[in-house]
């Protein structure tokens, strides 16, 4: 079966737009481990730790309370490169991310950032977590919440100092949140409130971004925007960016590399070859589309799609996808 | 023109000894309360503070009993119950309310066995009215200079954890990722608004301690945009209420024929009455503010 490029416009007819991409063989291998960790993973596309890495994860294993979350995690991240961080609900996304802030208890194996363990390389991570729920009578505007990106651990009362307010001004200016800087966070759109972390995030001049839903409870607008600012920071600042994320689509014209979590294993590739719909459906256990539609590839829920004889989901115009996992 | 303004406002009860003190323990206990108030409120921690006070009802009967000074008494019972709180799960949203309930329900009890023995076995009166509901022109005057090191130790403690708590307040896992412990900074500020309840306690009496902590702080949260600014007015209003319900409760004695109202209902009315007024004021900040921040957010998501 021909393998279709849907990140190749020229390759493409309109009749393939709605078709799968489902050939694993190609690039994609498929392991049936008998201890029922299933993985998928694309060996070309295996990184490596490397000393150039801003972010060198290898054999990372965390298990909170008898059950293993994460197995054998390997994977690394290089300046300028926003990665996105896929796998179903449970998959242990935000695990790996507090793994990699140091935050999560007895981890085993090695996380690297630019060399440092986690915990010695904080002023060289930004976070930004889950939704934050900032009351609207909360006195504190997002200048304030800036500014305790820069000293926020730090004991005794708050001097002024000019290069605080230069740090504070250059972080709200790589965000673009100037206009609303000196407003209450709580009375801000989500969009804005979102800036606003990851403009305290950015506070201290981080080298990697690590980023949880961000996109999730942001309407279409503000979504697509926060996907172009990261895009920016990737491509402006050489920021390294891993951003957990449900629904991809607005990410995909700036991602370039995506992880992805399966049962406890982690594989990573180029995203031209991980969004395929036999990779996603694999990886979720649900059948999933990828089409493209006015010049962008979209990822799409597929609930029409059937289990065929042979496993695989078998999509309404009669393709084939990866089955459940 | 002044003088009969002095007159009206008889300037010279600040002559008096027992004025002063109050002055001066209401005072310290008012800037204490504010400030931490703030961060109690910013934290949901009001019902906490809330319980804290009634339990230390506890230590102030219980030192009527055993003839020590009250402030330790208050002291030393709200700072058992706030570790106490911390250790029995206060920090996770679910069990703080049963944990203050059950540390609220255990204190009371002890301060209603106190306040038992404090009528059968000594010849105390008016300990019951002096614990729950204050009595700030009976302080001795040795009560200033712990009262006074009480509130600076206690402002000290605020100023050195005032980033870390802050950040603590707007997000626990983004503080963790920081390298805070926020464990800790919620012990050390629960330790100091045991002390801050403590002096409340003391001055306007157990039950109304709350009314302290949480008014001139409600008021000031409601209508500041800057968490500094939120604790200067918050100070300020603390102080008014503190000062101006001393200033009025001695004036009453003019004003009802030789009958002087207590303090602490002067201080709590003063509160309210400020808390009320704050409402019509947000409205008014909250429309002139929001109509450019909705712009924005039109313009910019």
């Amino acid at each position: 079966m021909a393998r279709v490029d849907l990140w190749n416009p020229f390759q493409r007819t309109d009749e393939e737009v709605l078709r799968l991409a489902g050939t694993y063989g190609e690039v994609i291998t498929m392991h049936e481990d008998t201890s029922s960790t299933a993985l998928v993973t694309i060996p070309s596309h295996h990184a490596e730790a490397s000393c150039a890495s801003v972010l060198a994860v290898e054999d990372l294993t965390v298990s909170i309370g008898g059950r293993l979350l994460l197995q054998g995690v390997t994977f690394a991240l290089q300046p300028g490169q926003l990665c996105g961080l896929i796998g179903e609900n449970g998959a242990g996304k935000t695990t790996l991310l507090r793994s990699l802030i140091g935050v999560q208890p007895s981890p085993h194996g090695q996380v690297s950032i630019s060399g440092l363990a986690p915990r010695k390389s904080r002023d060289l991570v930004g976070y930004v977590p889950q939704k934050i729920n900032f009351a609207p009578d909360l006195p504190l505007r997002v200048y304030d919440l800036v500014q305790l990106g820069c000293d926020g651990h730090r004991l005794g009362p708050r001097w002024f100092s000019r290069r605080l307010h230069q740090q504070v001004q250059a972080a709200l200016d790589a965000v673009g949140a100037q206009d609303f800087a000196y407003q209450r966070i709580g009375e801000l759109s989500g969009g804005q409130q979102q800036r606003a972390v990851i403009a305290h995030a950015l506070a201290r001049r981080p080298r990697l971004l690590l980023l949880d839903e961000p996109l999730a409870n942001l309407d279409f607008r503000s979504a697509n925007e926060l996907a172009g600012l990261l895009g920016h920071l990737t491509r402006v600042h050489g920021l390294a960016v891993l951003v957990t994320a449900h629904d991809m689509n607005p990410l995909l014209p700036v991602m370039d590399h995506i992880v992805y979590l399966a049962k406890g294993r982690a594989a990573s590739g180029g995203v031209r070859e991980v969004v395929q719909s036999a990779t996603l459906s694999k990886l979720y256990g649900y059948p999933v589309a990828v089409i493209e539609y006015g010049g962008r590839v979209l990822v799409l829920p597929h609930a029409d799609a059937q289990i065929g004889e042979d496993g695989c989901y078998l999509m309404p115009n009669g393709s084939a996808s990866g089955g459940p996992a | 023109m002044l003088t009969w303004l002095a007159h009206i406002l008889h300037w010279s009860f600040l002559d008096s000894g027992s004025v002063q003190t109050a002055l001066l323990v209401g005072g310290s206990a008012a800037v204490v309360c504010s400030v931490i108030g703030v961060f109690t409120i910013l934290r949901g921690y009001a019902f906490a503070g809330h319980a804290l006070g009634d339990v230390s009802s506890a230590g102030g009967s219980a030192s009527f009993f055993l003839g020590i000074s009250p402030l330790v008494g208050f002291l030393g019972i709200a700072g058992i119950a706030a570790v106490s709180l911390e250790f029995l799960g206060v920090r996770r949203a679910r069990e703080q309310d049963v944990a203050t309930g059950i540390v609220l329900g255990a204190g009371i009890g002890l301060s209603a066995l106190f306040l038992y023995l404090d009528t059968t076995t000594t010849s105390t009166t008016g300990a019951a009215v002096m614990v729950m509901f204050g009595s700030m022109f009976t302080f001795p005057v040795s009560l200033r200079g712990p009262a006074v090191l009480t509130a600076a130790v206690a402002l000290a403690m605020m100023a050195i954890l005032y980033r870390p708590l802050l950040l603590s307040m707007v997000d626990p896992e983004l503080a963790t990722t920081r390298g805070i412990s926020t464990r800790w900074v919620g012990l050390l500020h629960l330790v100091t608004l045991a002390a801050a309840v403590a002096l409340a306690a003391l001055s306007v009496g157990a039950v109304l301690a709350s009314a302290l902590i949480i008014g001139p702080a409600g008021t000031a949260v409601r209508i500041s945009r800057r968490p500094g600014l939120a604790i200067f007015l918050a100070v300020v209003l603390g102080l008014a209420a503190v000062w101006g319900g001393i200033w009025m409760a001695y004036e009453s004695y003019y004003w009802f024929a030789g009958n002087a109202w207590p303090v602490s209902f002067f201080v709590v009315t003063i509160i309210f009455l400020s808390y009320l007024m704050s409402v019509p004021l947000q409205y008014a900040l909250w429309r002139r503010i929001a109509k450019p921040v909705r712009m924005a957010a039109n313009a910019g998501g």
